[in-house]
Protein backbone atom coordinates (compact mmCIF):
# COMPACT_ATOMS: atom_id res chain seq x y z
CA UNK A 1 0.00 0.00 0.00
CA UNK A 2 1.28 3.44 -1.01
CA UNK A 3 2.37 4.99 2.31
CA UNK A 4 0.76 8.47 1.22
CA UNK A 5 -2.53 6.93 1.03
CA UNK A 6 -2.02 5.78 4.91
CA UNK A 7 -1.28 8.94 6.00
CA UNK A 8 -3.86 11.46 3.96
CA UNK A 9 -6.51 11.76 6.19
CA UNK A 10 -9.21 11.43 4.25
CA UNK A 11 -9.03 7.57 4.46
CA UNK A 12 -11.39 6.02 6.34
CA UNK A 13 -11.18 1.95 6.72
CA UNK A 14 -14.47 0.08 6.49
CA UNK A 15 -13.07 -3.64 6.60
CA UNK A 16 -10.15 -5.17 7.65
CA UNK A 17 -9.79 -8.93 7.46
CA UNK A 18 -6.73 -10.34 9.37
CA UNK A 19 -5.48 -13.87 8.20
CA UNK A 20 -9.06 -15.10 7.39
CA UNK A 21 -9.52 -19.13 6.55
CA UNK A 22 -12.84 -20.54 6.28
CA UNK A 23 -13.60 -24.37 5.88
CA UNK A 24 -17.27 -25.06 4.48
CA UNK A 25 -19.06 -28.07 6.48
CA UNK A 26 -17.83 -31.34 4.84
CA UNK A 27 -14.08 -29.60 5.18
CA UNK A 28 -13.77 -27.49 1.96
CA UNK A 29 -11.07 -25.52 2.65
CA UNK A 30 -12.21 -22.35 0.50
CA UNK A 31 -9.90 -19.54 2.34
CA UNK A 32 -6.66 -20.55 3.59
CA UNK A 33 -5.21 -17.21 4.99
CA UNK A 34 -6.28 -14.09 3.32
CA UNK A 35 -5.51 -10.48 5.01
CA UNK A 36 -6.48 -7.08 3.28
CA UNK A 37 -8.09 -3.90 3.96
CA UNK A 38 -11.02 -1.75 2.10
CA UNK A 39 -10.60 1.93 2.72
CA UNK A 40 -14.45 4.18 1.42
CA UNK A 41 -14.41 5.09 -1.59
CA UNK A 42 -12.49 2.29 -3.28
CA UNK A 43 -13.23 0.45 -6.55
CA UNK A 44 -12.06 -2.95 -5.79
CA UNK A 45 -12.06 -6.36 -7.96
CA UNK A 46 -11.56 -9.71 -6.72
CA UNK A 47 -10.73 -11.99 -9.54
CA UNK A 48 -10.05 -15.47 -10.06
CA UNK A 49 -11.17 -18.46 -11.61
CA UNK A 50 -14.52 -20.51 -10.68
CA UNK A 51 -13.55 -22.30 -6.99
CA UNK A 52 -10.73 -19.80 -6.23
CA UNK A 53 -12.77 -18.50 -2.73
CA UNK A 54 -13.58 -14.77 -4.43
CA UNK A 55 -17.32 -15.45 -3.17
CA UNK A 56 -16.37 -17.15 0.03
CA UNK A 57 -14.11 -14.04 0.99
CA UNK A 58 -16.62 -11.55 -0.15
CA UNK A 59 -19.65 -12.85 1.86
CA UNK A 60 -17.32 -12.69 5.38
CA UNK A 61 -17.02 -8.96 4.85
CA UNK A 62 -20.88 -8.94 5.03
CA UNK A 63 -21.39 -11.49 7.62
CA UNK A 64 -23.40 -13.75 5.25
CA UNK A 65 -20.33 -16.05 6.47
CA UNK A 66 -18.58 -16.09 9.57
CA UNK A 67 -14.74 -16.83 9.49
CA UNK A 68 -13.81 -20.56 10.96
CA UNK A 69 -10.62 -18.46 12.19
CA UNK A 70 -8.85 -14.90 11.93
CA UNK A 71 -10.96 -11.58 12.10
CA UNK A 72 -12.75 -9.75 9.46
CA UNK A 73 -13.54 -6.08 11.05
CA UNK A 74 -16.25 -3.94 9.74
CA UNK A 75 -15.31 0.13 10.50
CA UNK A 76 -13.66 -1.15 13.47
CA UNK A 77 -15.85 -4.13 15.31
CA UNK A 78 -15.52 -7.64 14.50
CA UNK A 79 -18.27 -9.17 12.25
CA UNK A 80 -18.98 -11.76 14.98
CA UNK A 81 -19.91 -9.72 17.13
CA UNK A 82 -22.42 -7.97 14.70
CA UNK A 83 -25.98 -8.74 13.85
CA UNK A 84 -26.65 -9.32 10.15
CA UNK A 85 -29.22 -6.25 10.13
CA UNK A 86 -26.29 -4.47 11.51
CA UNK A 87 -23.92 -5.29 8.92
CA UNK A 88 -26.90 -5.11 6.39
CA UNK A 89 -26.71 -1.35 6.96
CA UNK A 90 -23.23 -1.08 6.44
CA UNK A 91 -22.08 -3.88 3.42
CA UNK A 92 -24.95 -4.53 0.74
CA UNK A 93 -24.36 -8.14 -1.40
CA UNK A 94 -25.98 -8.56 -5.00
CA UNK A 95 -26.25 -12.17 -5.65
CA UNK A 96 -25.02 -13.50 -9.17
CA UNK A 97 -28.35 -15.39 -9.92
CA UNK A 98 -30.97 -11.91 -9.47
CA UNK A 99 -33.98 -14.13 -9.88
CA UNK A 100 -32.99 -15.74 -5.88
CA UNK A 101 -33.11 -12.55 -4.45
CA UNK A 102 -36.51 -11.42 -6.26
CA UNK A 103 -39.80 -12.65 -4.91
CA UNK A 104 -42.11 -9.77 -4.75
CA UNK A 105 -45.06 -8.67 -6.98
CA UNK A 106 -43.68 -5.44 -8.43
CA UNK A 107 -40.12 -3.71 -8.83
CA UNK A 108 -41.12 -0.90 -6.18
CA UNK A 109 -42.42 -3.47 -3.22
CA UNK A 110 -39.17 -5.42 -4.34
CA UNK A 111 -36.94 -2.26 -3.74
CA UNK A 112 -39.49 -1.39 -0.61
CA UNK A 113 -38.46 -4.85 1.35
CA UNK A 114 -34.98 -3.60 2.03
CA UNK A 115 -35.65 -0.42 4.09
CA UNK A 116 -38.73 -2.15 5.74
CA UNK A 117 -37.08 -4.89 7.12
CA UNK A 118 -34.10 -2.19 8.74
CA UNK A 119 -37.05 -0.19 10.40
CA UNK A 120 -36.40 3.26 8.64
CA UNK A 121 -39.62 5.02 8.76
CA UNK A 122 -42.22 5.67 6.00
CA UNK A 123 -40.88 8.65 4.81
CA UNK A 124 -37.14 7.44 4.82
CA UNK A 125 -38.81 4.57 2.85
CA UNK A 126 -40.14 6.76 0.32
CA UNK A 127 -36.85 8.56 -0.11
CA UNK A 128 -34.53 5.62 -0.62
CA UNK A 129 -36.82 4.14 -3.09
CA UNK A 130 -37.27 6.99 -5.13
CA UNK A 131 -33.39 7.44 -4.83
CA UNK A 132 -32.87 3.39 -5.76
CA UNK A 133 -35.08 3.38 -8.27
CA UNK A 134 -33.86 6.69 -10.11
CA UNK A 135 -30.03 5.14 -9.41
CA UNK A 136 -30.63 2.35 -10.99
CA UNK A 137 -32.92 3.84 -14.07
CA UNK A 138 -35.94 1.62 -13.44
CA UNK A 139 -38.44 3.70 -13.24
CA UNK A 140 -40.28 2.83 -16.19
CA UNK A 141 -40.96 -0.51 -14.99
CA UNK A 142 -41.42 0.31 -11.06
CA UNK A 143 -44.82 -1.30 -11.32
CA UNK A 144 -43.76 -4.52 -13.70
CA UNK A 145 -43.68 -7.56 -12.05
CA UNK A 146 -39.83 -8.58 -11.58
CA UNK A 147 -39.77 -11.51 -12.70
CA UNK A 148 -41.39 -10.45 -16.09
CA UNK A 149 -38.22 -8.49 -16.74
CA UNK A 150 -35.38 -8.94 -19.21
CA UNK A 151 -32.39 -10.27 -16.97
CA UNK A 152 -30.24 -7.01 -17.50
CA UNK A 153 -33.47 -5.07 -15.85
CA UNK A 154 -33.90 -8.25 -12.91
CA UNK A 155 -29.94 -7.45 -12.21
CA UNK A 156 -30.51 -3.55 -11.73
CA UNK A 157 -33.57 -4.56 -9.72
CA UNK A 158 -31.46 -6.99 -7.58
CA UNK A 159 -29.30 -4.34 -7.14
CA UNK A 160 -31.42 -1.72 -6.70
CA UNK A 161 -32.91 -2.86 -3.73
CA UNK A 162 -29.57 -3.24 -2.08
CA UNK A 163 -29.09 0.51 -3.42
CA UNK A 164 -32.69 1.19 -0.79
CA UNK A 165 -30.38 0.19 2.17
CA UNK A 166 -28.11 2.78 1.12
CA UNK A 167 -25.17 0.92 2.72
CA UNK A 168 -21.02 2.38 2.36
CA UNK A 169 -19.91 -0.77 0.09
CA UNK A 170 -21.57 -2.65 -2.37
CA UNK A 171 -20.63 -6.20 -2.88
CA UNK A 172 -21.63 -7.11 -6.79
CA UNK A 173 -21.30 -10.81 -7.79
CA UNK A 174 -20.56 -11.18 -10.94
CA UNK A 175 -22.85 -8.66 -12.00
CA UNK A 176 -22.82 -8.49 -15.44
CA UNK A 177 -23.21 -12.67 -16.67
CA UNK A 178 -25.55 -13.14 -18.80
CA UNK A 179 -25.61 -9.73 -19.83
CA UNK A 180 -25.26 -8.69 -23.34
CA UNK A 181 -22.88 -5.49 -24.46
CA UNK A 182 -25.76 -2.69 -24.12
CA UNK A 183 -27.31 -4.14 -20.75
CA UNK A 184 -23.59 -4.71 -19.34
CA UNK A 185 -22.41 -0.92 -20.33
CA UNK A 186 -25.62 0.47 -18.76
CA UNK A 187 -25.08 -0.78 -15.14
CA UNK A 188 -21.48 -0.79 -15.40
CA UNK A 189 -22.27 2.93 -16.03
CA UNK A 190 -24.53 3.38 -13.07
CA UNK A 191 -22.04 1.22 -10.45
CA UNK A 192 -19.82 4.32 -11.76
CA UNK A 193 -21.75 7.29 -10.48
CA UNK A 194 -22.39 5.28 -7.34
CA UNK A 195 -18.49 4.86 -6.83
CA UNK A 196 -18.51 8.78 -7.73
CA UNK A 197 -21.22 9.51 -5.06
CA UNK A 198 -18.36 8.30 -2.42
CA UNK A 199 -19.74 4.36 -2.52
CA UNK A 200 -17.33 1.49 -1.84
CA UNK A 201 -17.40 -0.53 -5.06
CA UNK A 202 -16.34 -4.47 -4.51
CA UNK A 203 -16.47 -6.24 -7.65
CA UNK A 204 -16.23 -10.06 -7.87
CA UNK A 205 -15.83 -11.26 -11.29
CA UNK A 206 -13.62 -13.49 -13.70
CA UNK A 207 -14.17 -11.16 -16.31
CA UNK A 208 -10.70 -9.41 -17.17
CA UNK A 209 -11.87 -6.61 -19.59
CA UNK A 210 -14.86 -5.68 -17.10
CA UNK A 211 -12.05 -4.95 -14.76
CA UNK A 212 -9.48 -3.60 -16.61
CA UNK A 213 -12.16 -0.91 -17.58
CA UNK A 214 -13.66 -0.44 -14.16
CA UNK A 215 -11.60 -1.27 -11.20
CA UNK A 216 -8.85 0.85 -9.45
CA UNK A 217 -7.54 -2.13 -7.47
CA UNK A 218 -7.05 -5.86 -8.75
CA UNK A 219 -7.08 -8.44 -5.74
CA UNK A 220 -5.96 -11.68 -7.94
CA UNK A 221 -7.54 -14.80 -5.59
CA UNK A 222 -6.64 -19.01 -5.95
CA UNK A 223 -7.23 -21.91 -4.18
CA UNK A 224 -7.99 -19.99 -1.19
CA UNK A 225 -5.21 -17.52 -1.28
CA UNK A 226 -4.32 -13.99 -2.36
CA UNK A 227 -1.66 -14.08 -4.91
CA UNK A 228 -2.08 -10.13 -5.93
CA UNK A 229 -3.59 -6.89 -4.34
CA UNK A 230 -2.51 -3.99 -6.82
CA UNK A 231 -3.84 -2.04 -9.20
CA UNK A 232 -4.89 -2.92 -12.69
CA UNK A 233 -1.83 -2.68 -14.49
CA UNK A 234 0.25 -4.84 -11.86
CA UNK A 235 -1.78 -7.51 -12.28
CA UNK A 236 -2.17 -7.40 -16.16
CA UNK A 237 1.47 -7.20 -16.41
CA UNK A 238 1.80 -10.90 -14.88
CA UNK A 239 0.96 -13.85 -17.31
CA UNK A 240 1.71 -16.58 -15.01
CA UNK A 241 0.02 -15.58 -11.97
CA UNK A 242 -3.43 -14.44 -14.23
CA UNK A 243 -3.20 -18.17 -15.73
CA UNK A 244 -2.07 -19.63 -12.29
CA UNK A 245 -5.92 -18.25 -11.35
CA UNK A 246 -7.83 -19.61 -13.99
CA UNK A 247 -8.13 -16.17 -15.87
CA UNK A 248 -7.23 -15.03 -19.19
CA UNK A 249 -5.74 -11.47 -20.11
CA UNK A 250 -7.47 -9.20 -22.21
CA UNK A 251 -6.90 -10.09 -26.06
CA UNK A 252 -4.61 -7.08 -26.26
CA UNK A 253 -2.75 -7.67 -23.22
CA UNK A 254 -1.71 -11.03 -24.46
CA UNK A 255 -0.89 -9.24 -27.64
CA UNK A 256 0.94 -6.20 -26.20
CA UNK A 257 3.05 -9.04 -24.31
CA UNK A 258 3.87 -10.24 -27.98
CA UNK A 259 5.02 -6.94 -28.99
CA UNK A 260 7.66 -6.51 -26.17
CA UNK A 261 10.87 -6.66 -28.52
CA UNK A 262 8.79 -3.23 -30.52
CA UNK A 263 8.86 -1.34 -27.11
CA UNK A 264 5.40 -1.91 -25.85
CA UNK A 265 4.60 -1.66 -22.95
CA UNK A 266 2.94 -5.02 -21.18
CA UNK A 267 0.43 -3.45 -18.98
CA UNK A 268 -1.59 -2.33 -21.86
CA UNK A 269 -5.16 -2.88 -20.99
CA UNK A 270 -7.68 -1.21 -23.88
CA UNK A 271 -7.07 -1.57 -27.94
CA UNK A 272 -7.09 2.47 -27.98
CA UNK A 273 -4.15 1.92 -25.97
CA UNK A 274 -1.80 -0.71 -27.66
CA UNK A 275 -2.63 1.16 -31.03
CA UNK A 276 -1.05 4.62 -29.19
CA UNK A 277 1.62 2.69 -28.79
CA UNK A 278 2.31 0.96 -32.16
CA UNK A 279 2.02 4.19 -33.93
CA UNK A 280 4.00 6.40 -31.95
CA UNK A 281 6.85 3.32 -32.49
CA UNK A 282 5.82 3.21 -36.21
CA UNK A 283 6.24 6.23 -36.48
CA UNK A 284 2.59 6.75 -38.18
CA UNK A 285 0.09 10.16 -38.14
CA UNK B 1 -28.85 -31.06 -49.82
CA UNK B 2 -27.96 -28.76 -46.32
CA UNK B 3 -27.79 -29.55 -42.70
CA UNK B 4 -30.23 -26.50 -41.88
CA UNK B 5 -32.40 -24.38 -44.22
CA UNK B 6 -34.63 -22.13 -43.39
CA UNK B 7 -36.76 -20.06 -45.92
CA UNK B 8 -38.89 -16.83 -44.84
CA UNK B 9 -39.45 -18.71 -41.35
CA UNK B 10 -41.41 -16.55 -38.58
CA UNK B 11 -41.87 -17.66 -35.32
CA UNK B 12 -43.48 -16.06 -32.21
CA UNK B 13 -43.92 -18.09 -28.82
CA UNK B 14 -47.66 -18.90 -27.14
CA UNK B 15 -48.20 -16.24 -25.09
CA UNK B 16 -45.65 -13.83 -26.86
CA UNK B 17 -46.81 -10.70 -28.73
CA UNK B 18 -43.38 -10.24 -29.94
CA UNK B 19 -42.04 -12.13 -32.77
CA UNK B 20 -39.29 -14.21 -31.74
CA UNK B 21 -37.48 -14.76 -35.72
CA UNK B 22 -38.79 -12.72 -38.38
CA UNK B 23 -38.52 -13.68 -41.82
CA UNK B 24 -35.41 -15.43 -41.64
CA UNK B 25 -33.61 -17.11 -44.26
CA UNK B 26 -30.67 -18.84 -43.41
CA UNK B 27 -28.52 -22.26 -44.60
CA UNK B 28 -26.16 -24.27 -42.91
CA UNK B 29 -23.93 -26.53 -45.66
CA UNK B 30 -22.50 -29.96 -44.10
CA UNK B 31 -19.35 -29.75 -42.63
CA UNK B 32 -19.46 -25.79 -42.01
CA UNK B 33 -19.28 -23.84 -38.90
CA UNK B 34 -21.63 -21.27 -38.37
CA UNK B 35 -21.72 -18.95 -34.92
CA UNK B 36 -24.90 -16.84 -34.38
CA UNK B 37 -24.18 -13.37 -33.14
CA UNK B 38 -26.33 -11.66 -31.27
CA UNK B 39 -27.43 -10.15 -28.18
CA UNK B 40 -29.99 -11.71 -25.57
CA UNK B 41 -33.29 -11.19 -27.68
CA UNK B 42 -32.20 -11.15 -30.98
CA UNK B 43 -33.04 -15.25 -31.68
CA UNK B 44 -30.33 -16.61 -31.84
CA UNK B 45 -31.77 -19.03 -29.20
CA UNK B 46 -34.97 -19.48 -31.50
CA UNK B 47 -32.90 -20.95 -34.32
CA UNK B 48 -30.90 -23.32 -32.19
CA UNK B 49 -34.54 -24.68 -31.18
CA UNK B 50 -35.51 -24.59 -34.48
CA UNK B 51 -32.53 -26.70 -35.49
CA UNK B 52 -33.27 -30.09 -33.43
CA UNK B 53 -36.78 -29.23 -33.85
CA UNK B 54 -37.57 -28.67 -29.92
CA UNK B 55 -39.40 -25.89 -32.00
CA UNK B 56 -42.35 -26.30 -32.78
CA UNK B 57 -42.62 -29.80 -31.06
CA UNK B 58 -42.05 -29.10 -27.42
CA UNK B 59 -42.04 -25.61 -27.37
CA UNK B 60 -45.16 -24.27 -29.13
CA UNK B 61 -46.01 -21.36 -30.71
CA UNK B 62 -46.82 -19.96 -34.52
CA UNK B 63 -44.22 -20.87 -37.18
CA UNK B 64 -44.54 -19.80 -40.38
CA UNK B 65 -41.88 -20.83 -43.64
CA UNK B 66 -40.01 -23.36 -43.83
CA UNK B 67 -37.35 -25.38 -41.65
CA UNK B 68 -35.72 -28.36 -43.07
CA UNK B 69 -33.12 -30.76 -41.35
CA UNK B 70 -30.81 -32.53 -43.24
CA UNK B 71 -33.34 -32.56 -45.93
CA UNK B 72 -36.57 -33.14 -43.48
CA UNK B 73 -39.22 -30.53 -42.95
CA UNK B 74 -39.19 -29.85 -39.41
CA UNK B 75 -43.21 -30.30 -38.98
CA UNK B 76 -43.23 -33.97 -40.19
CA UNK B 77 -40.81 -35.48 -37.84
CA UNK B 78 -40.72 -35.68 -34.33
CA UNK B 79 -37.37 -34.51 -32.11
CA UNK B 80 -36.87 -38.33 -31.13
CA UNK B 81 -36.50 -38.51 -34.96
CA UNK B 82 -34.52 -35.51 -35.17
CA UNK B 83 -32.48 -36.66 -31.87
CA UNK B 84 -29.98 -38.81 -34.16
CA UNK B 85 -29.14 -36.36 -36.63
CA UNK B 86 -28.86 -33.28 -34.48
CA UNK B 87 -26.87 -32.87 -30.94
CA UNK B 88 -28.21 -29.33 -29.04
CA UNK B 89 -26.18 -28.31 -25.95
CA UNK B 90 -27.38 -25.22 -23.68
CA UNK B 91 -25.95 -22.90 -21.41
CA UNK B 92 -26.05 -24.38 -18.23
CA UNK B 93 -24.30 -27.67 -17.75
CA UNK B 94 -26.27 -28.52 -14.54
CA UNK B 95 -29.36 -28.14 -16.58
CA UNK B 96 -28.43 -31.15 -18.72
CA UNK B 97 -26.37 -33.93 -16.97
CA UNK B 98 -28.15 -35.87 -14.08
CA UNK B 99 -26.80 -39.11 -14.05
CA UNK B 100 -24.39 -40.89 -11.19
CA UNK B 101 -21.53 -40.96 -13.49
CA UNK B 102 -19.90 -39.35 -16.63
CA UNK B 103 -19.97 -42.77 -18.34
CA UNK B 104 -23.89 -43.08 -17.37
CA UNK B 105 -24.56 -40.10 -18.88
CA UNK B 106 -22.95 -40.04 -22.16
CA UNK B 107 -24.04 -43.10 -22.93
CA UNK B 108 -27.52 -42.62 -21.89
CA UNK B 109 -28.86 -41.49 -25.68
CA UNK B 110 -27.24 -44.14 -27.13
CA UNK B 111 -28.93 -46.81 -24.25
CA UNK B 112 -32.51 -45.08 -25.34
CA UNK B 113 -32.20 -45.82 -29.05
CA UNK B 114 -31.16 -49.33 -27.91
CA UNK B 115 -27.76 -49.25 -29.69
CA UNK B 116 -26.24 -52.47 -28.54
CA UNK B 117 -23.81 -52.58 -25.93
CA UNK B 118 -20.73 -52.99 -27.31
CA UNK B 119 -21.23 -50.13 -29.72
CA UNK B 120 -22.14 -47.86 -26.64
CA UNK B 121 -18.63 -48.35 -24.82
CA UNK B 122 -17.11 -47.44 -28.28
CA UNK B 123 -19.15 -44.46 -28.61
CA UNK B 124 -18.70 -43.42 -25.06
CA UNK B 125 -14.99 -43.68 -24.87
CA UNK B 126 -14.38 -42.13 -28.68
CA UNK B 127 -16.99 -38.91 -27.49
CA UNK B 128 -14.80 -38.53 -23.97
CA UNK B 129 -11.79 -39.04 -25.80
CA UNK B 130 -12.75 -36.26 -28.28
CA UNK B 131 -13.02 -33.94 -25.36
CA UNK B 132 -10.11 -34.65 -23.05
CA UNK B 133 -12.35 -35.94 -20.81
CA UNK B 134 -10.96 -40.12 -21.04
CA UNK B 135 -10.71 -41.62 -17.72
CA UNK B 136 -13.27 -39.58 -16.26
CA UNK B 137 -15.77 -42.66 -16.98
CA UNK B 138 -16.62 -43.37 -13.13
CA UNK B 139 -16.55 -39.00 -11.56
CA UNK B 140 -19.62 -37.74 -10.67
CA UNK B 141 -20.78 -35.52 -13.15
CA UNK B 142 -21.69 -33.02 -10.20
CA UNK B 143 -18.03 -33.24 -8.69
CA UNK B 144 -16.12 -31.68 -12.43
CA UNK B 145 -15.21 -28.55 -12.86
CA UNK B 146 -17.55 -25.87 -15.20
CA UNK B 147 -15.52 -26.48 -18.45
CA UNK B 148 -15.28 -30.15 -17.66
CA UNK B 149 -18.91 -30.57 -16.93
CA UNK B 150 -19.88 -28.87 -20.33
CA UNK B 151 -17.21 -30.89 -22.12
CA UNK B 152 -19.15 -33.89 -20.68
CA UNK B 153 -22.58 -32.57 -22.04
CA UNK B 154 -21.12 -32.38 -25.45
CA UNK B 155 -19.77 -35.91 -25.32
CA UNK B 156 -23.48 -36.87 -24.55
CA UNK B 157 -24.56 -34.67 -27.49
CA UNK B 158 -21.67 -36.58 -29.74
CA UNK B 159 -22.56 -40.35 -28.33
CA UNK B 160 -25.67 -40.43 -30.59
CA UNK B 161 -23.29 -39.57 -33.28
CA UNK B 162 -24.95 -36.36 -34.80
CA UNK B 163 -24.35 -34.86 -38.17
CA UNK B 164 -24.91 -31.52 -36.69
CA UNK B 165 -24.13 -30.02 -33.39
CA UNK B 166 -26.03 -27.16 -32.10
CA UNK B 167 -24.49 -25.04 -29.31
CA UNK B 168 -26.84 -22.00 -27.39
CA UNK B 169 -23.77 -19.86 -25.34
CA UNK B 170 -22.39 -22.79 -24.50
CA UNK B 171 -19.53 -21.23 -22.42
CA UNK B 172 -22.17 -18.79 -20.47
CA UNK B 173 -21.66 -20.63 -17.20
CA UNK B 174 -17.83 -20.66 -17.59
CA UNK B 175 -14.73 -18.99 -16.16
CA UNK B 176 -12.17 -18.16 -18.80
CA UNK B 177 -10.42 -21.17 -18.40
CA UNK B 178 -13.58 -23.22 -18.91
CA UNK B 179 -13.98 -21.60 -21.91
CA UNK B 180 -10.54 -21.73 -23.28
CA UNK B 181 -11.61 -25.88 -22.50
CA UNK B 182 -14.58 -25.49 -24.36
CA UNK B 183 -13.30 -23.52 -27.54
CA UNK B 184 -10.57 -25.80 -27.89
CA UNK B 185 -12.70 -28.83 -28.53
CA UNK B 186 -15.07 -27.03 -30.56
CA UNK B 187 -11.58 -26.24 -33.14
CA UNK B 188 -11.05 -29.28 -33.14
CA UNK B 189 -14.50 -31.10 -33.81
CA UNK B 190 -14.09 -28.71 -36.59
CA UNK B 191 -10.81 -29.21 -37.67
CA UNK B 192 -10.27 -32.74 -37.14
CA UNK B 193 -13.81 -34.17 -37.58
CA UNK B 194 -14.94 -31.49 -40.03
CA UNK B 195 -18.32 -31.79 -37.69
CA UNK B 196 -21.47 -29.37 -38.60
CA UNK B 197 -21.40 -26.66 -35.68
CA UNK B 198 -24.21 -24.14 -35.50
CA UNK B 199 -23.03 -22.22 -32.38
CA UNK B 200 -25.21 -19.15 -30.87
CA UNK B 201 -22.54 -16.71 -29.01
CA UNK B 202 -22.56 -12.76 -27.74
CA UNK B 203 -18.96 -12.65 -27.70
CA UNK B 204 -17.23 -13.66 -31.10
CA UNK B 205 -13.79 -13.41 -28.86
CA UNK B 206 -12.77 -17.00 -29.88
CA UNK B 207 -14.79 -18.11 -32.53
CA UNK B 208 -13.94 -15.05 -34.94
CA UNK B 209 -10.71 -17.19 -35.24
CA UNK B 210 -12.17 -20.59 -37.03
CA UNK B 211 -15.71 -19.86 -38.21
CA UNK B 212 -16.47 -20.54 -41.15
CA UNK B 213 -19.23 -18.21 -41.24
CA UNK B 214 -20.72 -15.71 -38.90
CA UNK B 215 -24.21 -14.75 -38.81
CA UNK B 216 -25.68 -11.63 -37.20
CA UNK B 217 -28.70 -11.25 -35.46
CA UNK B 218 -31.01 -8.64 -34.45
CA UNK B 219 -34.29 -8.41 -32.93
CA UNK B 220 -35.47 -11.42 -34.61
CA UNK B 221 -33.57 -10.62 -37.85
CA UNK B 222 -30.35 -12.19 -39.83
CA UNK B 223 -29.08 -8.44 -40.16
CA UNK B 224 -25.40 -9.34 -42.01
CA UNK B 225 -23.71 -13.45 -42.58
CA UNK B 226 -20.49 -13.72 -44.37
CA UNK B 227 -17.04 -14.59 -43.62
CA UNK B 228 -15.88 -13.21 -39.94
CA UNK B 229 -13.59 -10.61 -41.43
CA UNK B 230 -16.47 -9.27 -43.69
CA UNK B 231 -18.97 -9.44 -40.86
CA UNK B 232 -16.94 -7.95 -37.86
CA UNK B 233 -15.34 -4.98 -39.51
CA UNK B 234 -17.01 -2.29 -37.87
CA UNK B 235 -16.74 -2.69 -33.91
CA UNK B 236 -18.63 -0.23 -33.54
CA UNK B 237 -21.70 -1.24 -35.24
CA UNK B 238 -21.68 -4.73 -33.37
CA UNK B 239 -21.66 -3.39 -30.04
CA UNK B 240 -24.14 -1.24 -31.40
CA UNK B 241 -26.27 -4.15 -31.51
CA UNK B 242 -24.84 -5.45 -28.11
CA UNK B 243 -22.15 -7.93 -29.51
CA UNK B 244 -18.94 -7.96 -27.89
CA UNK B 245 -16.88 -7.10 -30.88
CA UNK B 246 -13.85 -9.39 -30.31
CA UNK B 247 -10.39 -7.00 -29.14
CA UNK B 248 -7.90 -7.45 -32.16
CA UNK B 249 -10.65 -6.26 -34.64
CA UNK B 250 -11.63 -3.05 -32.77
CA UNK B 251 -7.66 -2.91 -32.85
CA UNK B 252 -7.63 -3.62 -36.51
CA UNK B 253 -10.48 -1.00 -36.98
CA UNK B 254 -8.08 2.08 -34.85
CA UNK B 255 -5.28 0.84 -36.94
CA UNK B 256 -7.05 1.72 -40.49
CA UNK B 257 -8.68 4.64 -38.84
CA UNK B 258 -5.63 6.45 -37.68
CA UNK B 259 -3.62 5.39 -40.96
CA UNK B 260 -6.88 6.00 -43.37
CA UNK B 261 -6.15 2.25 -44.57
CA UNK B 262 -8.71 -0.16 -44.98
CA UNK B 263 -6.00 -3.23 -44.93
CA UNK B 264 -6.60 -4.41 -41.53
CA UNK B 265 -8.45 -6.97 -40.30
CA UNK B 266 -7.52 -9.77 -37.64
CA UNK B 267 -9.40 -12.12 -35.96
CA UNK B 268 -6.74 -14.14 -34.07
CA UNK B 269 -3.88 -12.75 -31.33
CA UNK B 270 -1.63 -14.01 -33.90
CA UNK B 271 -3.48 -12.28 -36.96
CA UNK B 272 -2.58 -9.23 -34.83
CA UNK B 273 0.57 -9.90 -33.85
CA UNK B 274 1.80 -10.78 -37.17
CA UNK B 275 0.30 -8.04 -39.00
CA UNK B 276 1.53 -5.22 -36.22
CA UNK B 277 5.32 -6.85 -36.43
CA UNK B 278 5.25 -6.50 -40.27
CA UNK B 279 3.67 -2.72 -40.33
CA UNK B 280 6.36 -1.79 -37.38
CA UNK B 281 9.57 -3.75 -39.27
CA UNK B 282 7.80 -1.75 -42.43
CA UNK B 283 8.81 1.49 -40.81
CA UNK B 284 12.44 0.39 -40.61
CA UNK B 285 12.99 0.67 -36.99
CA UNK B 286 15.06 -1.87 -35.44
CA UNK B 287 13.28 -4.83 -34.56
CA UNK B 288 14.51 -4.83 -30.99
CA UNK B 289 14.83 -2.76 -28.43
Amino acid sequence: MIPSREAASTVERLVSVQNLKFTYEGGIEALRGVSLNIDRGEYIAIVGGNGSGKTTLAKNFNGLLRPTSGTVTVKGRPTAQMGVAELARIIGYAFQNPDHQLFCSTVEEEIRFGPLNLGYSENEIGTKVERAIDAMNLGHVRMSAPLSLRLGERRRVSIASVVAMDPEVFILDEPTTGLDAEESRELMERLNSLNNDGKTIILITHDMKLVAEHAKRVVVMARGRMLLDSDPRGAFSDLDLIRQSNLEPPAVTLLSHRLSDYGIPQDIISPEELVLHVMRFGGGS
Amino acid sequence: MHALEMRDVSFKYKGSKQLALEKVSLEVEKGEFVTLLGCNGSGKSTVCLLANGLIPHALPGELSGEVRIFGEEVRQKSVAEFSTKVGIVFQEPESQLFCMSVEEEVAFGPENLAVPREEIKNRVEWALDLVGMKGYNDRSPFSLSGGQKQRVAIAAALSMRPEMLVLDEPAYALDPVGRMELYSVLKELKEKYGMTVVLAERDAEEAAGFSDRIVLMDDGKVIEAGPPRLVLRDPGRLRGIGVVPPQVSEVAALMNSRLKVSRFSFLTVDDAERAIVQELSSKGRPGAR
